[in-house]
């Protein structure tokens, strides 16, 4: 393939001018995104700092006192402490729950396998819903599990795991079993190939299913506004909806500085299982 | 056994043969934790709200006490209430438009925009988009009423008019949202994938003149068709099943973003019929049922080729 | 498990706090929740301590459970039971013989939430022993079984002196099918309120009271004339203020057009009917002729916006409770205070259709609603809860109750002396009250009250009244079924 010069300088030059403009419309475009994805957050970095906070955001008078007003409610910091128990709850149970589940679907194959899994699936999206709200209660209370924690862990954990082993499985799948038949070739049973050989492997899945698994039971209303009666275990969910005045106002100043509060531990989460574990789905097996 | 070489086995996720890696004893212990609580807390309620779909049961009033099987009547109800039809639709527009069309496509792009940015930027990038799906849903929804709002929104203030966004374009907003909302889990996904696709791949299609477009055409999308299709299910049944938009709009005005989860709510959690609310779920369960087949076809297809 | 040791580290100390906790949670009884020592102020735990310590070995608990918290929602309630109830009672049953260890159940949660999370606790077996409800959730929990009839739970009851102090018609709110099933906690009155600056530079007159619904939308029409940044008239109109829009709005003017929403005479609701078909055409005027704003109706926080709106100046007329007057402008703990409201906010009257044509032949009307406390049947000793409940409701809680803030009381005798001090409380009581109407306690009521609002609404999209009113019409027969619907 000869090209004279000309062409060739030609070429070049047209591919710079394209990449350049290319480039131009790349960086507009990353900078569109980042602009989409910040605007709408701002409020929450504006607001709690506003001695007389709106719903517009403006340039905010940079006061702590709506921080002391919130703590002064008796229920918000407790709150937060009880959303830690339960979304950690959740996090442990699904995990030591899923993770075996998983791993014996991902190796296993029997029929209607992978169709069970979708019927669970979606009876997991009726479970989420308020349509089972009765149901849930009176299995709850017949079991004497209401208005305890571990009652609202277990039963906020059987709503999520299968997602969480529908996601940990097809992680799973794509590891080789190269490992785990070595493995037992040299007399390891099925234990410590779990949790020698796969799990370190998976532990990008684990991570991703935990962050999501705590972020879901963070934000989560209904299933403990249901279980739980005592307003001292109410989750940070629940209790944002109880700042109100005498009469029903909402109370902007406090909602705002909630807010934060309650945004920072799943951001700190997350940023922590990132950093440590590396939040990647299908990290997959390397060499 | 070491995890150093970040490296560039290709990853088909070829089904291998059944090796005997788990004994059948093995394989029962390992699932009773997880099957114990499925069958209670899942299983035994899920079914137990269908057989309520059958019956007049509601929270308070006469059915509460004397609540009594109807039949299909619930059904024949549902399907001829408008209402109803109303929120299905509104649910079909809000998943297309915000998670097969929104989320799934914008994740992609930010995965395939970012993969060659420094790691600095990168990450800082993901950071924001991961922020906006973590943020407490409770939080979020005031994030977006600031936003949104009419007279002193701050995207009016940006762009210096008044429109009442939820009020003139209210199923557009809960979209827009929900894109917002949402994108993270397909990027993470988008990205893993492309992770996975072996440089050597791309590499020979530049060499052979494929431009960038006709790489992600030719090379890129086929090889992680299976990772998109699992994301498309599970982003598909996500969105269907979605509440948040209820916090901001509530459903209105006039029914405009009232999607079935929202309906169902109405239902079950405002009038306390339990009855007719467990019928709507039931159906809804059947809708996703289809939606998850036609998944699993797909996946079923790519997989064996 | 070595790699996931922090994490998994982490979660099982949060599994075993959690496990500690609500063991702890647990130690006591089941059936009544005991209110968790954990979110309370040192005040009440010591009182709770000192109450301990006071009630005899053999305290019957009871248990009361209300929408109120410290710090929240309803807060003069909750102060008022946990720091008046509760010793002044528990001393004052004692006395006669009683002994009671009070516990008090409050949560600052939406109405609508709270009743369902009640009607769950009731429906298993629990459930505090006086509940604090709606005057329209009576017919619905009582057809559940939830509640009894004060007859059936508390004989006692029948002679409670108190009674005379309060209205029959007050005493209906918390009664079904005739039969009394709690004492109510309250009533209140709506009017139309009105700015007389914006009326005096508009040449209204300062003491307005008009004598028909033409008449208010003249005043509308001269507002609209005179100032056209202002928005003349604000009646509620609908779904997205839900009861707020058939109380203040639909309903008052149904009795101002000589309907009721339920006739008792006929067994029949009032479907579409031409005084339906009048009320809807009233709301299409409004926004036809552009006298209101409708997207105050639409926006999820629009009454909120029509209130602040009102104190800044912005809305001539205002159709809303006495709530409004003492709660939402009150010059010093109002959400939207106007510290000139005495001078500047007036009230009137609603009044009917034209002289007349209200309902029983009245030239005016009004709507009263409220809640109380019932029995629960599940209560273990509902005996001493009706003495509870009676020392709640003596004249002297009920002044405590009150304390600075006049409102509008149950009782007559405390109406008489708190309210000389208010002169809108007191026109409530003394002119309001006595043309006043109550909603019908039937379970199918909050649906029907969903119709009305979806009909307004489809008023302010435009719809004529008449269409509107039919598709209402339909609703309410597939409500209550067609026999039990008038449609003319």
């Amino acid at each position: 393939m000869s090209m004279t010069t000309q062409t060739r300088t030609r070429l070049r030059d047209n591919h710079t001018v394209r990449a350049f403009v290319a480039r131009v419309f790349f960086v507009f475009f990353i900078v569109a995104l980042v602009t989409f994805f910040v605007v709408p957050m701002l409020w929450l970095f504006t607001a709690p700092f506003d001695s007389t906070p709106t719903l517009a955001v403006g340039i905010p008078d940079w006061t702590l006192d709506n921080f002391r007003e919130m703590v002064e409610n008796p229920f918000a910091l407790p709150s937060i402490v009880n959303s830690f128990i339960l979304s950690g709850g959740t996090v442990l149970i699904v995990l030591l729950a899923g993770a075996p589940a998983a791993y014996v679907l991902s190796r296993a194959r029997f029929r209607g396998r992978d169709t069970t899994l979708y019927i669970l699936l979606l009876f997991s999206s009726i479970v989420t819903g308020s349509a089972a709200m009765v149901p849930l209660f009176f299995i709850a209370l017949q079991l004497g599990l209401i208005d305890t924690y571990h009652g609202t862990i277990v039963i906020l954990a059987g709503g999520l795991l299968p997602a969480s082993i529908f996601i940990l499985k097809d992680f799973t799948d794509t590891i080789p079993r190269s490992y785990e038949e070595s493995a037992r070739v040299f007399g390891a049973n099925s234990f410590q190939m779990l949790r020698d050989v796969v799990a370190p492997v998976i532990r990008p899945g684990l991570a991703v299913i935990a962050v999501w698994a705590f972020v879901n039971v963070w934000s989560n209303f209904l299933l403990p506004f249901i279980l739980l009666r005592t307003p001292s275990k109410s989750p940070a969910a629940v209790v944002m909806y109880s700042f109100y005045t005498e009469g029903g106002q909402a109370v902007i100043r406090v909602i705002a500085a909630f807010s934060i509060v309650y945004t920072i531990p799943v951001l700190l989460a997350y940023l922590f299982v990132n950093r440590r574990y590396g939040f990647r789905f299908y990290g997959g097996i390397k060499g | 056994m070491t995890k150093s070489q970040q490296e560039t086995q290709p990853l088909p996720r070829v089904k291998e043969p059944a090796g005997v890696v788990v004994s059948r004893r093995g394989a029962l212990i390992w699932l009773l934790p997880a099957g114990i609580i499925v069958i209670a807390f899942l299983i035994a309620p899920a079914i137990w709200t269908l057989v309520l779909g059958l019956t007049n049961y509601r929270l308070t009033g006469i059915e509460a006490k004397e609540p009594q099987f109807v039949g299909l009547e619930n059904f024949e109800n549902a399907l001829t209430d408008p209402a109803f039809i109303n929120s299905i639709w509104v649910t079909i527009l809000f998943v297309l438009g915000s998670a097969v069309f929104g989320q799934a496509v914008l994740g992609f792009i930010i995965a395939w925009s970012i993969r060659n940015l420094a790691p600095r930027v990168r990450s800082s990038i993901e950071l924001l988009v991961i922020l906006a799906w973590i943020i407490p849903s409770s939080v979020v929804t005031f994030l977006w009423i600031a936003l949104l709002n009419g007279q002193e929104g701050t995207l009016n203030t940006i762009l210096g008019i008044d429109t009442e966004w939820l009020l003139r374009y209210p199923l557009l907003s809960i979209i827009v949202f929900n894109i917002w909302r949402g994108t993270a889990f397909s990027m993470l996904l988008s990205s893993a994938a492309l992770a996975s696709l072996p440089p050597s791949y791309l590499q020979t299609a530049k060499l052979a003149g494929a431009s960038n477009w006709q790489q992600l055409r030719d090379v890129v999308l086929p090889s992680i068709k299976g990772y998109l299709i699992t994301n498309l299910l599970l982003i598909t049944l996500w969105t269907f099943n979605d509440f948040t938009p209820f916090l901001i709009t509530g459903g209105g005005p006039g029914g405009k973003t009232e999607t079935v989860p929202v309906f169902i709510y109405q239902e079950a959690l405002r009038f306390l019929e339990l009855g007719y609310g467990s019928a709507i779920a039931a159906i809804a369960l059947a809708i996703n049922f289809v939606i998850a087949m036609f998944y699993l076809r797909s996946s079923r297809r790519n997989a064996a080729r | 498990m070595r790699i996931r040791r922090g994490r998994v580290a982490l979660g099982a100390g949060a599994l075993a706090a959690a496990m500690v906790l609500s063991a702890c949670g647990n130690g006591d009884d089941s059936a009544s929740d005991s209110d968790d020592s954990g979110g309370q102020t040192e005040e009440t735990q010591a009182e709770e301590t000192a109450d301990e310590e006071a009630a005899a070995p053999d305290a019957i608990q009871v248990e009361i459970g209300a929408n109120a918290v410290r710090g929240g929602k309803n807060e003069q309630t909750a102060a008022w039971i946990e720091d008046y109830i509760i010793p002044v009672c528990t001393e004052e049953l004692a006395a006669n013989g009683t002994n009671v260890e009070i516990v008090f159940n409050g949560r600052g949660i939406d109405d609508e939430d709270f009743k369902s999370q009640l009607a769950l606790d009731v429906s298993s077996g629990g459930g505090p022993d006086l509940m604090n409800i709606d005057g329209i959730w009576v017919g619905e929990f009582a057809e559940a079984g939830y509640t009894a009839p004060l007859a059936e739970l508390a004989p006692d009851a029948t002679s409670w002196d108190g009674w005379d102090q309060i209205d029959p018609a007050v005493q209906a709110n918390m009664s079904y099918k005739g039969e009394r099933y709690g004492v109510p906690s309250g009533t209140d009155g709506r009017v139309l309120y009105y700015n007389k600056a914006l009326f005096e530079e508009a040449g209204l007159p300062a003491d307005w009271q008009p004598t028909s619904w033409e008449e208010v939308l003249e005043a509308g029409r001269t507002l609209q004339q005179a100032l056209p940044d202002v928005t003349p008239i604000q009646i509620n109109a609908g779904v997205a203020m839900g009861e707020a829009t058939t109380m203040q709005g639909y309903l008052p003017l149904l009795a101002g057009a000589g309907a009721r929403v339920y006739d008792e005479d006929n067994s029949t609701w009032n479907g579409d009917t031409e005084a339906t078909r009048d009320v809807l055409g009233f709301y299409s005027t409004l926004f036809t002729e552009d006298l209101s704003n409708p997207d105050l109706q639409l926006l999820q926080d629009g009454r909120d916006r029509s209130f602040q709106e009102f104190a800044e100046g912005k809305i001539g007329i205002l159709g809303e409770g006495d709530y409004f007057w003492r709660a939402v402008i009150e010059p010093t703990v109002g959400n939207f205070p106007m510290a000139d409201r005495n001078d500047v906010v007036g009230y009137a009257k609603i009044p009917a259709k034209e002289a007349g044509a209200g309902l029983n032949g009245q030239d005016f009307v009004s709507m009263s609603g409220g809640g109380g406390y019932v029995l629960n049947p599940n209560s273990g000793n509902p005996g001493a809860a009706w003495e509870l409940l009676a020392c709640m409701n003596s004249k002297e809680s009920t002044l405590a109750l009150v304390g600075d803030v006049a409102r509008i009381t149950q009782r007559n005798d405390v109406n008489a002396e708190i309210l000389s001090e208010d002169p809108m409380l007191s026109f409530v009581a003394t002119e309001v009250l006595p043309v006043t109407a109550y909603r019908p306690g039937f379970a199918i009521y909050p649906q029907v009250s969903v119709a009305m609002q979806e009909a307004s609404e489809e008023v302010v999209n435009g719809s004529s009244a008449n269409d509107a009113s039919a598709s209402f019409g339909e609703a309410v027969a597939d409500l209550a079924g067609p026999d039990a619907v008038t449609n003319n």
